[in-house]
């Protein structure tokens, strides 16, 4: 399978090949991480569609669209998942996909769900975080410093960010060049830099194949 | 026009003319001329409340609508809250001293593991703005210093923000909190924050979910009046 770039998961998502049992319904920015997966565990009874990832920061579109997905993929799979978190819906996802009968992965967001929910929700101390994966290190400009119009008025830096104390990049891959780069975002934020290798946490668990 | 506006002298300008301005200037983010324009009205024996109102509220308020409309976005409000900010300390101190009209006094946070505060600063804003007295808790708020302030300050209105999934549900632990100590009825309890919805502040006892700041303003203005009216009555 050949993963679009980043800008097009962002604007248009992914679609379905339609060449296996079970389809993953997936947010843009994990496309890459799915595919690797599938590619790596040899996982034939998998195919990935993917909503736009630009959603992450339109929270509102994501309920109607994986709905819409799920029912417009459902008779052709014997299994449909969810992957999504939360993602800002306030429970709203999670409603839905019960309602839908399809399995999301229970974690507030793809944040979560990398580090593993049950180590994450390990430390509430750490609530002035604010966590990049690395999707969004590469997707930073147009996924923060745009949308939030720092280009324009990058004084606003302190209104969005003043009450953070640091910029934590969960790396699913050894990538220097990235590792760079989200340092580069902290120091853009004015805030102190930590990098934490996660790889793909709860990801493998929720997409293997299951009797 | 652009140059024209840069030539502009606001001292030059009528009141009829400058007021209009210094809404324009709200909507840009100005700050400087903003309170430039404050300075000039009250020079002009504006009285800080009139200035208040007529001036900033008024221009915020359109500011407000063009965010719920969608032909404004986050970055824009935050410049014009800004520019409110500047002429806002301005009148601030001088309110108190000229007896401007008083419509309640809220006490406002955003809950316990979240330190989101532009939604909830706005609304103190739009709040102050329209006349409450507000103490703001900020960020990371516990239910004992919700509580704490409660009692000290004797507010009308609670005010609750969250911006996060994980942390909306700490609200209900707040109202249920009040209403073991038989205080919940004592106060309006307003809550707010971009993942919450009217059903989800029914489900947790608040009396109303606010989408917005200038939703916020009508709502606590609503219940105040309502509150009154039942004082009056009883």
């Amino acid at each position: 399978m050949i993963v679009p770039i980043d800008g097009r998961l962002a604007r248009n998502g992914l679609p379905a090949a339609g060449n296996a049992r079970t389809l993953v319904i997936a947010c843009g920015a994990l496309a890459h991480e799915i595919t690797a997966l599938k590619r790596l565990n040899g996982w034939s009874h998998l195919d990935l569609a993917c909503l736009p990832a630009i959603w992450h920061n339109h929270p509102e579109r994501i309920v109607p669209g994986v709905e819409e997905a799920v029912r417009h993929h459902r008779t052709a799979y014997d299994t449909v998942l969810v992957a999504y978190g939360d993602c800002g819906t306030g429970g709203k996802l999670a409603q839905t996909c019960a309602t839908l009968g399809v399995e999301m992965i229970a974690a507030p967001h793809c944040y979560a769900f990398y580090e593993g929910a049950d180590r994450f929700a390990a430390h509430p101390e750490e609530i002035a975080a604010f966590y990049l994966t690395d999707f969004l290190a590469r997707q930073f400009d147009a996924f923060v410093w745009r949308p939030l119009g720092l280009d324009r008025c990058p004084e606003l830096v302190q209104s969005y960010f003043g009450n953070y104390e640091k910029l934590v990049y969960l790396a699913q891959t050894r990538d220097r060049a990235l590792n760079a780069r989200a340092r580069d975002c902290a120091t853009r934020l004015g805030l102190t830099y930590e990098r934490r290798l996660t790889g793909y946490g709860d990801l493998p668990a929720f997409l293997a194949p299951r009797d | 026009m652009a140059e024209e506006d840069d030539d502009l002298i606001l001292a030059d300008l009528s009141d009829d003319e400058l007021v209009p301005q210094m809404g324009d200037d709200l909507y840009d983010g100005l700050k400087d001329e903003v309170a430039e324009g404050v300075n000039i009205l009250l020079e002009r024996g504006w009285t800080p409340y009139r200035i208040l109102t007529e001036a900033l509220v008024s221009g915020m308020t359109v500011v407000g609508n063009d965010f719920r409309d969608g032909i404004l976005f986050v970055p824009e409000v935050l410049q014009a809250a800004n520019a409110m900010k500047a002429g806002m300390a301005i009148l601030k101190p001088l309110l108190a001293e000229t007896g401007a009209p008083r419509m309640g006094k809220m006490v406002i946070g955003t809950v316990k593991g979240d330190i989101h505060d532009i939604g909830k600063n706005l609304v103190a804003m739009m709040m102050e703005g329209a006349g409450f007295d507000v103490i703001d808790l900020g960020i990371n708020t516990d239910v004992d210093e919700y509580l704490g302030a409660l009692e000290k300050e004797q507010p009308d209105i609670l005010g609750m923000s969250a911006l996060l999934t994980t942390t909306m549900p700490y609200m209900k632990i707040v109202i249920d909190t009040m209403a073991e100590k038989g205080i919940r009825d004592d106060y309006i309890v307003l809550v707010g924050g971009a993942p919450l919805n009217e059903e989800f502040g029914r489900a947790i006892g608040a009396d109303a979910y606010c989408r917005d700041a200038a939703v916020a303003v009508e709502t606590a203005k609503a219940f105040v009046a309502r509150k009154h009216n039942r004082m009056t009555a009883g």
